[in-house]
């Protein structure tokens, strides 16, 4: 029997689609490539969160290395990741700052108030201005922003002793040897 | 028949109102039906980030709301339809807008369904180009010499 090449199409084409889609269902669609990497920060305004403490401004992020983190009183997954960033602003010697995200500043100050706070200074970003401006597309997600206030890398979901460990930490040490 | 026809027309309307549906909150709107149309027509082309199978316009989320309302300050701001949308995509990539442009990333996207009709058109030549197979006549000496063989092969065991 003659064995006739195109009637492996059809198995061949279907093999195809398998790997393509073995390979494209692993993508989780939620953790988009963020575009603001090595940007300079946007410029914002934000409201108080903390009563007796002046709003996150982007003069602080000028001459330091630091941590913005987006979180919102509304965010369970928050909730899950502050013992991380509480560990970090602590003990680790992190500096992060607070985008308390669609939120009223008596929600996110009460839940400081309950976790904790890490955050060296916290602002109120109501109505998603600043969030949009940084590509956010849910809560939490942290941004590594370098001395010059350049967006370095990006958290998309909570901080892990895996992401800080393998990610975060080595590039904050990479970050701190440059000028 | 008249019932039928009541039954109809409730179906009709039913689905019909689904077309009309849309997140736009009225204090949203903008008091320039133009400008409306035009936040209206931007926003169905903008993905929300959050739903991701949605547009903003039809998106209930919170975030989708809030670049609505973004849209129509860009719009009220003097910016023209391309502006506003670059304006989303400097901030979220190529993936905020609902039909991709075609870049190299994207070229597969949009070249597969070219190829895949040519290989159907391909596929389709080739089956009707096969010629019907013509039965060849019985040579009847070649049968003749085969049956000889099968039977001496018999006769042996």
């Amino acid at each position: 029997m003659k064995i006739q090449p195109i009637k492996f199409l059809p198995v061949i084409i279907l093999l195809g689609i398998g790997i393509a889609f073995a390979f494209g269902l692993r993508n989780d669609p939620s953790k988009l490539a963020s575009t603001m990497i090595n940007k300079p920060w946007p410029d914002f305004t934000l409201e108080r969160v903390i009563a007796d403490q002046p709003a996150f401004s982007r003069e602080d992020l000028h001459g330091k290395i630091s941590l913005v983190n987006v979180f919102g009183s509304w965010c369970a997954a928050c909730v899950q990741e502050h013992p991380m960033l509480m560990r970090l602003a602590n003990r680790e010697g992190v500096i992060i700052y607070g985008i308390d995200w669609r939120d009223t500043a008596e929600a996110g100050s009460a839940w400081l108030e309950k976790y904790g706070n890490p955050y060296r200074k916290v602002g109120l970003d109501a109505n998603s201005r600043l969030a949009i401006d940084l590509g956010v597309t849910g809560a939490p997600e942290t941004f590594l922003v370098d001395k010059n206030a350049q967006i370095r890398f990006k958290v998309v979901g909570p901080i892990d002793e895996k992401i800080w460990t393998e990610q975060l930490k080595p590039m904050i040490q990479l970050l701190q040897n440059e000028t | 028949m008249k019932n039928q026809l009541t039954v109809i027309l409730a179906i009709l309307l039913f689905f019909g109102t689904a077309g009309f549906s849309f997140a736009v909150k009225p204090g949203e709107q903008l008091s320039d039906p133009k400008l409306e149309q035009r936040a209206r027509t931007i926003s169905k082309g903008l993905r929300c980030v959050v739903c991701q199978n949605q547009s903003i316009d039809d998106s209930d989320a919170e975030l989708a709301g809030d670049m609505r309302k973004l849209v129509r300050e860009r719009i009220l701001a003097g910016d023209s339809d391309q502006q506003v949308k670059d304006f989303m995509v400097e901030r979220y990539g190529n993936f905020v807008l609902m039909k991709p442009p075609l870049a190299v990333n994207t070229l597969g996207l949009w070249l597969s369904p070219v190829l895949f009709i040519l290989i159907g058109v391909g596929l389709f030549w080739h089956v009707s180009r096969r010629k019907p197979q013509t039965k060849k006549p019985i040579d009847t000496d070649e049968t003749e010499h085969r049956l000889e063989e099968v039977l001496n092969k018999m006769k042996k065991n």
